[in-house]
């Protein structure tokens, strides 16, 4: 992980500006939480190329070997329970700025709870698939079940640095000068949401096209 | 040599330099640095000891399925491959981050970003490769290893799976990772040559985009490692002429070396030799580089002989000889002390000779028809001459790299004391003890130009920085941190203390590739709890020192100031005798 010592400014250095606040820059921190999340996205579009890269290479009907064409209804409404979550992302991010720790547990839980809908919905939806076909079955299904399962293990990686600053803000360290944590996860759990789009498009709507 | 020496090598130059370059007195992650040590020591340490059971991987560096999947490769050896590399992968990784975190917010103020030393830019764009090359082998490594221990069928093409999909990930990374090598020794070569011109490098704003150019570049040329594959002629067309472009941002780096020398007066030290060594078989190994970038002739070539004499001249040519003058030129800067003229001309000249000697005959055996990755040949095929000098060549490329060995062990052993800058250098490193104190610059210096040493005004900053408590930050281990593109100043930043805690998330996350490796999927599952749990600990939020009340350390304050003022004298004296000179 990237984030070191937090960022407290131990007094500002160097002439002060003419509007008289301290200049706002990123922190190493920001760029270092930027950057892992720029390796990582580069992860999952070598997995959606492969992806693509299969299916237009393969002769035949896409899903092959008689796979039905994934159905909508469940993914949908996955999706807007993971989008809806960075909302109060957001807004716990703005509370800890401002020193307001109930509204940050708040927006917190509201996140936590979310995200684990969705990966709850992910596992009945995985229990039917299952019957169907399985990662061995062909190299459909090794690409369904990593890439969806890739992505699950994002969404629970967020939720465990969801449930760290949790207690962190639970024990009073978290506060108007000690924000940067939040926003770092902040950062990851978009990333997590953002990408999922993707998945939604290559995974499940691509092949109805 | 690939994975385990020339990326590691390159970083252990940047780690060791980085801080000293910019004017500053630690990495912007300091226990993410020692995360990365001990992340590839681990790593090295599975690949290496592989061979001691029998075990190590047996498919070739670019590991080709189906020939190293589950039914052609069964045994652990593949595993050992395809874990190995993800898990030197994270230190890779962790490494460029800090790299590139380091370069944009620790620059010594006023080193704006046409004031950064070109080895930093090297690096920085190095780092950048990484982080977008590696996830490709990543990628492509973990599918390898879950096909053969879980049962998917990526690369099986009796499953709809296809083997042509790991080669364009792999080389995907692998051309990139070919600049991944080289750049840092560009960087390398880029602050030796106009030390020993006695100017100042020129060009430096082409230089520098035709850094970040190659880097771009380099990840629209993979498909011409797999011209004979037989993909359609319109991608052989496109990745020919894309190749082809490499040359100009090339080029204009060599031009801007020679010319540096050309416009400067040369002085010939023991790392100046190795440099132009480089510039020598560089060009050679580029004008076969661009041989292989026009399709009919690569096809002719292909896993011949030509190929490997190719390769040898770009990574021991491109890499090894930069990398033996950069330890040439900060060995007394790293240990303080001075190596011996003629050990290193000896060492120089045999190299180089042994050098030409081993690998120019395999252009004239490839060109031949011999193929690679043989070990015996049938007498009569023409090939016996080549591969007698070959062979003669790599003995005395041996006896050359031995002579380099024994020149640095008779430098420690008796080397003559190092002064702080013995080759009169223009960067910041050489303003600072040989070998340098923990905390590299008693006073943060203000840079005024891309050679401060040779600038007055970035000197004296040296002297008027003692004044002002910012330049000193003598209260703890504090860093100035200043903005990405001017380096304003903005912060001081009070950074973490010594702990073991990376330590102990290295140790987890190794003992969770162990379970994997062999098959403990128990093991593998408690110790990635336990590396969950460390860096909880890790990124624990704290107080800093000042908010818990702490008085800053009296003794650590006084004994700055104490270095400080020596420094400022050594500072003055020397400032008098170049003002005298």
């Amino acid at each position: 992980m990237t984030a070191t010592g937090e960022w407290v400014p131990i007094r500002p250095v160097g002439p002060a500006p003419p509007h008289g606040k301290p200049p706002s820059g990123r922190t190493p921190a920001w760029w270092g939480m930027v950057l892992f999340i720029t390796t990582e996205a580069t992860i999952f579009a070598c997995l959606l190329g492969s992806y693509f890269y299969i299916r237009f290479s393969t002769a035949g009907p896409w899903p092959p070997g008689g796979i039905k064409d994934p159905e909508l209804s469940k993914p949908l409404i996955m999706t807007v329970l993971l989008l809806s979550s960075s909302g109060p992302m957001v807004w716990a991010d703005l509370a800890v700025r401002r020193g307001r720790t109930a509204q940050l547990r708040a927006g917190l839980a509201f996140t936590l709870a979310l995200g684990a809908a969705f990966l709850g919905l992910q596992a009945t939806e995985y229990a039917t698939k299952l019957g169907e076909f399985v990662w061995s079955t062909n190299v459909y299904g090794s690409l369904f079940y990593v890439i969806t399962g890739f992505h699950g293990l994002h969404v629970i990686v967020g939720l465990v640095m969801l449930v760290f600053v949790t207690i962190a803000a639970l024990a009073g360290k978290l506060g108007s000068r000690h924000h940067e944590r939040v926003r770092l996860v902040a950062f990851y759990w978009h990333f997590v949401d953002a990408v999922w789009i993707t998945i939604l498009f290559t995974i499940y709507l691509s092949p109805h096209l | 040599m690939i994975f385990l020496f020339a990326t590691p090598m390159s970083f252990g130059f940047g780690n060791f330099l980085l801080p000293l370059l910019l004017g500053t007195r630690d990495m912007a992650f300091p226990r993410l640095n020692a995360f990365t040590y001990w992340v590839f020591t681990f790593a090295g340490v599975i690949l290496f000891s592989s061979l001691l059971f029998g075990r190590a991987p047996n498919g070739g560096w670019f590991a080709y399925v189906p020939l190293t999947g589950p039914k052609y490769q069964p045994g652990i050896n593949m595993d050992v491959y395809s874990l190995g590399l993800l898990f030197l992968g994270v230190s890779t990784t962790s490494g460029s981050i800090n790299f590139i975190a380091t370069s944009l917010k620790l620059r010594a103020p006023g080193m704006t970003l046409n004031r950064v030393p070109i080895f930093v830019w090297a690096l920085v764009v190095t780092a950048f490769l990484l982080i977008f090359a590696l996830p490709p082998l990543n990628t492509a490594n973990a599918m390898l290893f879950l096909d053969r221990r879980f049962g998917t069928r990526f690369f099986q093409p009796d499953a709809g799976g296809d083997v042509v999909l790991w080669q364009h990930l792999f080389w995907l990374f692998g051309h990139p990772d070919v600049y991944i090598i080289v750049l840092p020794a560009l960087g390398i070569v880029s602050a030796i040559i106009p030390t020993f011109s006695r100017r100042p490098i020129m060009a430096y704003p082409l230089l520098v985009l035709a850094m970040v150019a190659v880097g771009i570049i380099s990840f629209g040329v993979w498909v011409h490692h797999m011209f004979a594959v037989g993909l359609p002629q319109l991608s052989l067309t496109f990745f020919s002429a894309a190749s082809m472009i490499v040359t100009i941002p090339s080029g204009i780096q060599m031009f801007a070396w020679v010319g540096t020398m050309l416009m400067g007066r040369v002085v010939l030290g023991v790392p100046m030799m190795w440099a132009m060594g480089f510039l020598v078989v560089f060009v050679i190994g580029g004008v076969t580089g661009v041989m292989f970038g026009i399709v009919p002739f690569d096809q002719q070539v292909t896993d011949s002989y030509f190929v490997v004499a190719h390769f040898h001249y770009v990574l021991f040519g491109g890499a090894v000889f930069p990398v033996i003058g950069g330890v040439f030129y900060w060995w007394p800067k790293t240990t303080g002390r001075l190596t011996g003229v003629r050990g290193g001309q000896w060492s120089f000249w045999l190299v180089f000779a042994g050098f030409n000697l081993t690998f120019f005959p395999m252009h004239i055996s490839g060109l031949l028809g011999m193929p690679r990755r043989v070990y015996t040949y049938p007498g009569g095929l023409d090939w016996d001459l080549w591969n007698l000098l070959s062979s003669l060549g790599a003995y005395l490329l041996l006896a050359g790299l031995l002579v380099t060995l024994g020149t640095f062990a008779h430098s420690l052993w008796k080397g003559a004391q190092a002064p702080p800058d013995p080759w009169g250098g223009e960067t910041l490193e050489w303003a600072t003890a040989s070998p340098p104190r923990p905390y590299n610059f008693p006073v943060i210096p203000t840079v005024h130009s891309v050679h401060p040493l040779w600038d007055q005004g970035s000197l004296d900053s040296f002297a008027e920085g003692a004044r002002f408590k910012d330049r000193v930050l003598a209260e703890g281990h504090e860093l100035l941190v200043t903005s990405e593109l001017d380096a304003e100043p903005e912060v001081a930043l009070e950074m973490p203390e010594h702990t073991p805690v990376p330590f102990f998330t290295a140790v987890s996350l190794f003992l969770a590739v162990l379970g994997l490796l062999l098959g403990v999927y128990v093991l593998a599952v408690a110790a990635g709890v336990v590396a969950v749990l460390v860096i909880g600990r890790w990124l624990w939020p704290r107080w800093s020192r000042r908010e818990a009340g702490h008085a800053p350390g009296e003794k650590a304050r006084e004994t700055a100031e104490r270095d400080a003022a020596a420094e400022q004298e050594a500072e003055k004296e020397k400032t008098e005798k170049g003002a005298g000179a």
